[in-house]
C-alpha cells in the first residue's frame, strides 16, 4: 500500500548549474515527509526526479526497494499534485477524478461508482457533474488529491499545493491534508518553502539549500537543534551574533562577539563541533530573550526599545543593544504582567546559554 | 448595452477621425469587396444568358435553368443527370475533405512539435523553413511540383537509379502531383491556428495526464485535441474551403482527365462565355462549402466565438 523512497548519491546537472548535489535520503513507508527550503534550492527538482519526469545525472531512486532507472512517470507508483494542480478543463469532476481508470479501461459505471466515493472522502459529495471551473480554489485543491489518490498510488508527491490559496483556507487545507494521509496511510512527499507548513504536517522534515540536504529530522529537532546556521536562520526567527570561541567546556561555549562575552550551548551534532578560535554564529529565538532583574541569567546585555508590535497573545518587541546598536526581536507572551515598554532605554535583557546555540559560520538564509 | 450607447462608447474611444475611418474602411471591405460582388453574382445566376447591351430587356428574365442545368444536364441530353458536371462537383468536395484531412494528419505533429518540445532557435529556424517557400508565387510553386513530380522528374529519376522502379510513376495521371501540390498549397492555414491552439495548453496537463498512467496517444486524444479543437477546426474550415475552391493547382498539376470544379466556373465565365452558368455553379459551389462547414461544426461542437480566439 505505502512503499518507502529511497535516494541514493543523487546528482542532478542543468548545464552548469546543480540542482541536486549528493543527496541521500530514506522516506520511511507511510510518513508525511516535508521537504523544506527557499525558492531555486532544487526540491521540486528532486520531487521530479522522484516522480520520473526527469533523471537523475547521478545515482539513483528506489521505491519500495525497486530501482526506478528507466522507469517512466506513467508507470511509477507515485502521483503527483502539481503547484497549480493541473486538472483538466475540458473534463467534467468524475472525468478528471478518475483518469487514472479511464487509462486502464475500467467501465465508465465503475468510474462514477469510485468517482463518487472519493467525491465522499474529499467532502464534495454530489458534484461530479460540474466542470472545473465551477469550482472554488479549495474545492479545486480537494479534487486533485482525489484524482491523484484514485490512481492507488504508494506514494504522493505534492509540489506546493497550498501555495495559491489563501491563509485561512491553506491554514485548513494542512489539517485536511494530514487527516487524508492518515485515512489512506500511504507516503506522502509534500514540497514547500513555508516553514509553518512544514512543521505542523511532517513526521520528518529535510531542510535543503542550493542543491544540498542540509538537515533530516522530526519538525521539532528542526526547530531546537539546527545542525546548521541556514537551518537556524531559516526555520523561524533567528537572533545572530558573529562571534570567536574563546574556549569550550562541557559542551557550553564561551564566544566573543562586539556584544560582549556569550556563554551558548554547542550543537549535539559532531559535524557542528566548534573549537577555540573557530569564527561562529550564536542563534538566539526571539521567544528566549527576556527582560531580566538581578544576576539570575548567563548573558546579559543592556538595550533600548526601539518598536514594539502588540498581537493580542503576544508581544513583539524589538530592541537596540545599547553597546553596539544591534536590532535584536524579543517576544514573550501577554500575561498581563508588562505593558508598553515603548520608549524604555537601557533595560536590561539577557537569555540562558541553554537557550542559545553556538554553529559554525556558513552560508545564511536571505533576509 | 444597447445598440446606441455602444456606437458613441466606440466614438469616444478611437476619437471622432479613426472611429469614422474604421466604418468606412470595414464597411467599403465587406459591402464592395463582398456583399455587393455576392449579390451581383447570385443575380447574374438566377438570369437568362444574355450579352450585356440586352440587359434589363425582357430576355433577360429571372429563371432557374442554369441550376436545373448543374443537375438534369441540357434538355437536349439523353441522361436524366448532367453526370458530368455533379460528378466533378461531388469529386472535387470529395478531394477537398480528403486534403483537409491530409493536412491535419500532416500538421497537428508539426504544430505540436513547435509548441511543446523544440525550443529556442530550432524553432524559430523551423517556422522559418515552413514559412520561405511561400514567398514564392502559388504558379511557380505549382510548377515546381510539376517539374518534381514529372517523368523525368526528381523522385521518378531517384526511384529508378536505385531500383525501386523499373520505369517513371506517372504522377501526374494519377493525381498524386495534384494531391501534393494541394496539401502543401494551404498548409499553413492549417499548422499555424493548431500552433496557437496547443501552445496555450499548460505543460502540466500534460505531464498529469503522463503521471496518471496515460500513453502518449491518450494524452493527444483526451487532452491535447480537445484543447486544439477550436484550432484544428478553423485550420481545416480555411483549408477545405480554399481547396474546394482552388484553381491554379488543379489547372496546372491535374491530370489530363481530372478536372475540377473551379475549372468549370471558370470555363463557363472565360471559355463558354456563359456568365450565368459560371455564377451558378460558383453560388452552388459557395452554399454546399458553407452548409458543409457548419454542419461539421455541429458535429463537432465548435462554436464560432472559439474558433476566432
Amino acid at each position: 500500500m505505502s512503499a518507502d523512497v529511497k535516494l541514493e548519491s543523487v546528482w542532478i546537472r542543468f548545464g552548469d548549474f546543480i540542482a541536486a548535489r549528493d543527496v541521500n535520503l530514506h522516506i520511511k513507508g507511510g510518513e508525511f515527509f516535508t521537504i523544506l527550503g527557499p525558492s531555486g534550492c532544487g526540491k521540486t527538482t528532486l520531487l521530479r526526479a522522484v516522480s520520473g519526469f526527469l533523471t537523475p545525472s547521478e545515482g539513483s531512486v528506489l521505491i519500495g526497494g525497486e530501482n526506478m532507472a528507466g522507469i517512466g512517470p506513467n508507470r511509477r507508483p507515485t502521483a503527483l499534485i502539481f503547484q497549480n494542480l493541473a486538472l483538466f478543463p475540458l473534463m467534467t469532476i468524475w472525468e478528471n477524478i478518475t483518469f487514472s481508470l479511464e487509462v486502464n479501461g475500467v467501465r465508465k459505471a465503475q468510474r462514477k461508482k469510485r468517482a463518487d466515493e472519493l467525491l465522499e472522502l474529499i467532502a464534495l459529495p454530489g458534484q461530479g457533474e460540474k466542470m472545473v471551473s465551477e469550482l472554488s480554489g479549495g474545492q479545486k485543491q480537494r479534487v486533485a488529491i482525489a484524482r491523484a489518490l484514485c490512481a492507488q498510488p504508494e506514494v504522493l508527491l505534492l509540489d506546493e499545493p497550498l501555495s495559491a490559496l489563501d491563509l485561512k483556507l491553506r491554514q485548513h487545507m494542512r489539517t485536511e491534508l494530514r487527516s487524508i494521509q492518515q485515512q489512506v496511510g500511504i507516503t506522502f512527499i509534500y514540497i514547500t518553502h513555508d516553514q509553518g507548513e512544514a512543521l505542523t504536517m511532517s513526521d520528518h522534515v529535510a531542510v535543503m539549500r542550493e542543491g544540498i540536504i542540509e538537515q533530516v529530522s522530526d519538525g521539532t529537532t528542526i526547530y531546537d537543534e539546527p545542525d546548521t546556521a541556514f537551518v537556524a536562520s531559516f526555520v523561524g526567527e533567528n537572533n545572530r551574533f558573529a562571534g570567536k570561541v574563546a574556549n569550550v567546556t562541557d559542551g557550553i561555549a564561551q564566544v566573543s562577539t562586539p556584544e560582549g562575552s556569550i556563554r551558548a550551548r554547542c550543537s549535539k551534532n559532531p559535524d557542528s563541533n566548534v573549537k577555540t578560535g573557530d569564527d561562529v554564529y550564536v542563534f538566539v529565538r526571539p521567544e528566549s530573550l527576556r527582560f531580566v532583574s538581578g544576576n539570575s541569567i548567563d548573558n546579559q546585555m543592556k538595550a533600548s526599545v526601539y518598536h514594539e508590535e502588540f498581537e493580542g497573545n503576544m508581544w513583539q518587541v524589538f530592541l537596540d543593544i545599547s553597546s553596539t546598536r544591534k536590532r535584536v526581536k524579543m517576544s514573550y507572551v501577554n500575561d498581563g504582567s508588562i505593558r508598553s515598554q515603548s520608549g524604555e532605554k537601557d533595560l536590561p535583557v539577557g537569555f540562558s546559554s541553554d537557550a542559545a546555540i553556538v554553529l559554525p559560520q556558513g552560508p545564511l538564509a536571505a533576509e | 448595452m444597447s445598440f446606441s450607447n455602444y456606437w458613441r462608447a466606440f466614438f469616444q474611444k478611437n476619437g471622432a477621425a479613426l472611429a469614422l475611418f474604421l466604418i468606412i474602411a470595414v464597411g467599403m471591405w465587406l459591402f464592395m469587396m463582398i456583399i455587393l460582388p455576392q449579390l451581383f453574382m447570385l443575380d447574374f445566376s438566377i438570369r437568362a444568358n444574355v450579352p450585356p447591351p440586352k440587359f434589363g430587356t425582357e430576355e433577360h428574365y429571372y429563371t432557374l435553368e442554369h441550376y436545373k442545368y448543374m443537375i438534369f444536364g441540357s434538355a437536349q441530353s439523353t441522361d436524366s443527370f448532367n453526370i458530368i458536371d455533379v460528378t466533378v462537383f461531388f469529386r472535387t468536395i470529395g478531394a477537398a475533405i480528403f486534403v483537409t484531412l491530409i493536412d491535419v494528419a500532416l500538421c497537428y505533429p508539426i504544430a505540436y512539435y513547435l509548441a511543446h518540445v523544440a525550443t529556442g532557435g530550432w524553432s524559430r529556424l523551423m517556422v522559418l523553413s515552413l514559412i520561405v517557400p511561400f514567398w514564392i508565387n502559388e504558379i511557380l510553386r505549382a510548377f515546381a511540383f510539376k517539374i518534381i513530380f514529372g517523368s523525368t522528374g526528381v523522385i521518378n529519376n531517384f526511384l529508378v537509379s536505385i531500383g525501386i522502379l523499373d520505369q517513371p510513376y506517372d504522377f501526374i495521371r494519377n493525381d498524386i502531383a495534384l494531391w501534393a501540390g494541394l496539401s502543401y498549397a494551404f498548409i499553413l492555414l492549417m499548422i499555424f491556428p493548431i500552433f496557437n491552439a496547443i501552445e496555450s495548453l499548460d505543460k502540466n496537463q500534460i505531464e498529469a495526464a503522463r503521471d496518471l498512467g496515460a500513453p502518449w496517444w491518450r494524452i493527444h486524444w483526451r487532452i491535447v485535441v480537445p484543447h486544439a479543437k477550436p484550432g484544428i477546426s478553423s485550420g481545416c474550415t480555411m483549408v477545405f474551403m480554399l481547396t474546394a475552391g482552388a484553381l491554379a493547382a488543379p489547372q496546372i498539376l491535374g491530370g489530363p482527365s481530372s478536372l475540377w470544379f473551379t475549372q468549370i466556373i471558370y470555363q463557363g465565365f472565360n471559355q463558354a462565355g456563359n456568365w450565368a452558368r459560371g455564377s451558378a455553379y460558383a453560388i452552388i459551389l459557395l452554399v454546399s462549402c458553407i452548409v458543409l462547414v457548419l454542419v461539421m461544426m455541429k458535429i463537432a461542437k465548435v462554436k464560432f466565438g472559439e474558433m476566432m480566439k
